[in-house]
């Protein structure tokens, strides 16, 4: 086990070593002269001077890829163009709100699409289950934006029943008065792929003969969708979560934005805006560390989930 | 697809595309959904042809003029005593020319100093201002699907914004798929260090979050337009298909149709391209159907949040975002026709890619 992590994560480094390649190629050779970028933006010549010097600009590019490499291995990126302030400091300011939403909305949301996937299986072929899978087809079209635009407009500005946007101080305050739209959007945005997707997974389970033996045995249907079917389509739907679990960090950026949460996500679009280059070269950085360390995670938990799989 | 359809007096079995068409000409869903389809992409080539729609900028209507069909219970603004009083009860409409006039009459008295032919510019600018009032007074109060801020019609807005999103997700999932095919093709194919090579290349793109390098990439690109979104997209989107295509290829190159075009002699681009692409066709059609609907929501997205098209191009995206701030004046009509357009083109797609991997699906031969 121990053996398998150590590898696992040495063969993370070809990987990250491309993806600071790639950054560095899209926002150092790309991206070109951070001087023109910041020309508008800072007037004082010193400065820019500065910033210059700091990434090497006059260097050759070898030069400068060590400069990169030696932030990323030291977790100092610098400070955002835009506002001075120290980049460790942004992403660790901006990541609790992210993950108040994110994580009351990843468990909401796994829970309630594997209930569904399970309850429309059970009853597949029916006119239920064909009703609901045209119900998530068509909800699944409409823009997020859409529903975005409308939830905050409806129950928000029209109802009052949520505040239209903005974020507190206190941990209940932010976590039950601002987030509880932003999680029941990302509820309805969220769950009609999921449900779509467990539901044929356990339509791949649920004609298995072990499920036949199961009912020959004389168990309720109850224990054996609960306990046989959901334990072996959990690895799939495990694959599909820790997957989407990065992408969710910043993919929950719409939400952030119209909401002014201050999380990852609004950070991400405000630093696009503005061309702050130092924030989203290091997010993307962070975010990749991330998801290669998902993935491992995700592989680790095939193991507890079924004692089969051989990790090699 | 028809042309490859074998009539049926000849004793040849049916091939792939001739079997998966006639299943999905069975399909009820299916064909419904393509004619959908279809109908969308024909808008898209009479819009970008200038057949319809190619004055929709032109402000036809008053400003939020309402869908025929929707009777305000609001009751309307003052009505315009005179035709050519009418803009003046609207600010938004009012400032520009105003400013403009005002403008015309400082440059006048600046010019008439110095200038010998100030007399004709006058006469000159006083016509162009007689033909540019002229249009404003015949402006509609109702619109099929009303208007906008500025009494464009949202009708045409729509049509022209389908053009631009549909063309955008098309060739965006024309480009993903193609970047995917060849680079799957030749790490399935050759294996060995090209496979490791186009891995390490698949492993980068896939930790990085799509929209987090799409945003990236646009961050850096400061040339706004079509070109550059379709290349974001293109380039960005190709892993998907990769993953299959490697796939397809592993298998395929131990078959025995493909050892016997190698032992007489066929060369790699030849087996590679002549003899198995064409198994693995429905792979990449498939592909291309399922990226269209993707690259269609992405583009929405990076439109609405301005990395998309530029700003003098309409897209759903830019529409979606002009009609967030319509709505708190109650003006809904911009965001439903937008929306629902976009609902139908997308459920449409995605139930014609659904009946579209089923019918080519081997294993229901």
């Amino acid at each position: 086990m121990t053996a398998y992590i150590i590898r696992r994560l040495w063969q993370m480094i070809p990987t990250l070593l491309g993806v600071m390649l790639l950054v560095f190629v899209i926002f150092n050779m790309v991206g070109g002269d951070p001087a023109y970028v910041l020309a508008g933006k800072i007037s004082n010549q010193e400065q820019i001077d500065n910033i210059r010097k700091q990434l090497g600009v006059d260097q050759p590019y070898h030069v400068q890829l060590g400069i990169f490499a030696k932030q990323v291995v030291t977790g100092d990126f610098g400070a955002s163009w835009s506002t001075n302030e120290k980049i460790s400091n942004i992403l660790g300011t901006r990541l609790g709100p992210s993950l108040m939403v994110l994580v009351p909305l990843l468990f909401l949301e796994t829970l309630l699409a594997i209930a569904f996937a399970l309850a429309v299986a059970y009853v597949r072929g029916s006119l239920t289950d064909r009703a609901v899978m045209i119900v998530c087809t068509a909800g699944m079209s409409i823009s997020i934006l859409v529903y975005i635009i409308v939830f905050q407009y409806w129950l928000a500005y029209k109802l009052g029943w949520f505040p239209v946007q903005g974020w507190g101080n206190g941990f209940w305050e932010n976590l039950f008065v601002y987030s509880s739209l932003p999680i029941l959007i990302g509820l309805v945005v969220s769950i009609a792929p999921n449900l779509r997707l467990y539901r044929t997974f356990v339509l791949d389970e649920i004609n298995q003969d072990y499920v036949r033996t199961a009912r020959a045995k004389g168990l309720s249907d109850n224990t054996i969708l609960w306990t046989h079917v959901l334990r072996n389509a959990s690895i799939p739907i495990i694959t599909h979560v820790m997957a989407g679990l990065p992408g969710l960090l910043v993919g929950a950026f719409l939400i952030e934005r119209f909401f002014s949460i201050p999380g990852i996500g609004r950070e991400v679009i405000l630093a696009v805006e503005r061309s702050d280059f130092p924030v989203v070269k290091a997010i993307t950085i962070y975010v990749a560390v991330a998801t290669m360390v998902a993935n491992l995670l995700a592989d680790l938990m095939y193991k507890a989930v079924d004692p089969r799989v051989q990790l090699k | 697809m028809s042309a490859i359809t074998i009539p049926h007096e000849h004793e040849v079995s049916p091939g792939l595309w001739a079997l998966a068409w006639r299943r999905l000409k069975a399909d009820r869903i299916a064909m419904i959904s393509l004619a959908i389809v279809a109908f969308f992409v024909a808008m898209m080539l009479a819009s970008s042809l200038g057949l319809v729609a190619g004055d929709w900028s032109k402000e036809v209507g008053t400003n939020y003029a309402t869908p025929t069909w929707f009777k305000d219970d609001v009751a309307p603004p003052p009505p315009p005593g005179t035709p050519e009083g009418k803009p003046q009860d609207d600010p938004t409409v009012q400032a520009e020319p105003h400013a403009e006039g005002k403008g015309a009459e400082d440059r006048k008295d600046e010019s008439s100093v110095v200038d010998p032919l100030a007399d004709v510019l006058k006469e000159v600018r006083t016509e162009t201002a007689n033909a540019v009032q002229a249009p404003v007074v015949a402006r509609l109060e109702t619109l099929p699907f009303g208007a906008d801020k500025w009494g464009r019609d949202v009708l045409k807005k729509v049509i022209k914004g389908s053009e631009t999103s549909i063309f955008v997700g098309l060739a965006s999932a024309v480009v993903a798929v193609f970047l995917g095919t060849i680079l799957g093709a030749l790490a399935g194919f050759y294996g060995k260090w090209i496979d490791d090579v186009m891995n390490w290349f698949y492993n980068i793109f896939t930790s990085i979050p799509y929209l987090l390098l799409i945003l990236a990439i646009a961050a850096v690109l400061n040339k706004k337009g079509m070109f550059t979104i379709i290349l974001i997209l293109g380039l960005t989107g190709w892993t998907g298909t990769f993953r299959l295509i490697r796939g397809e290829y592993l298998k395929h190159k131990e078959r025995e149709y493909v050892r016997a075009a190698d032992a007489i002699g066929a060369s790699n681009t030849r087996r590679m391209f002549v003899h198995i692409f064409p198994n693995v066709s429905h792979v990449v059609l498939v592909q291309i159907s399922i990226l269209v609907v993707a690259f269609i929501k992405t583009e929405v997205i990076l439109s609405f949040l301005g990395f998309g098209v530029p700003v003098d191009v309409v897209s759903w995206g830019s529409m979606l975002n002009e009609a967030q701030s319509e709505m708190i004046l109650g003006k809904w009509w911009q965001l439903a026709a937008a929306g629902t357009t976009m609902a139908i083109l997308v459920t449409a797609f995605s139930l014609f890619t659904d009946a579209l991997r089923d019918a080519l699906d081997p294993k229901l031969k």
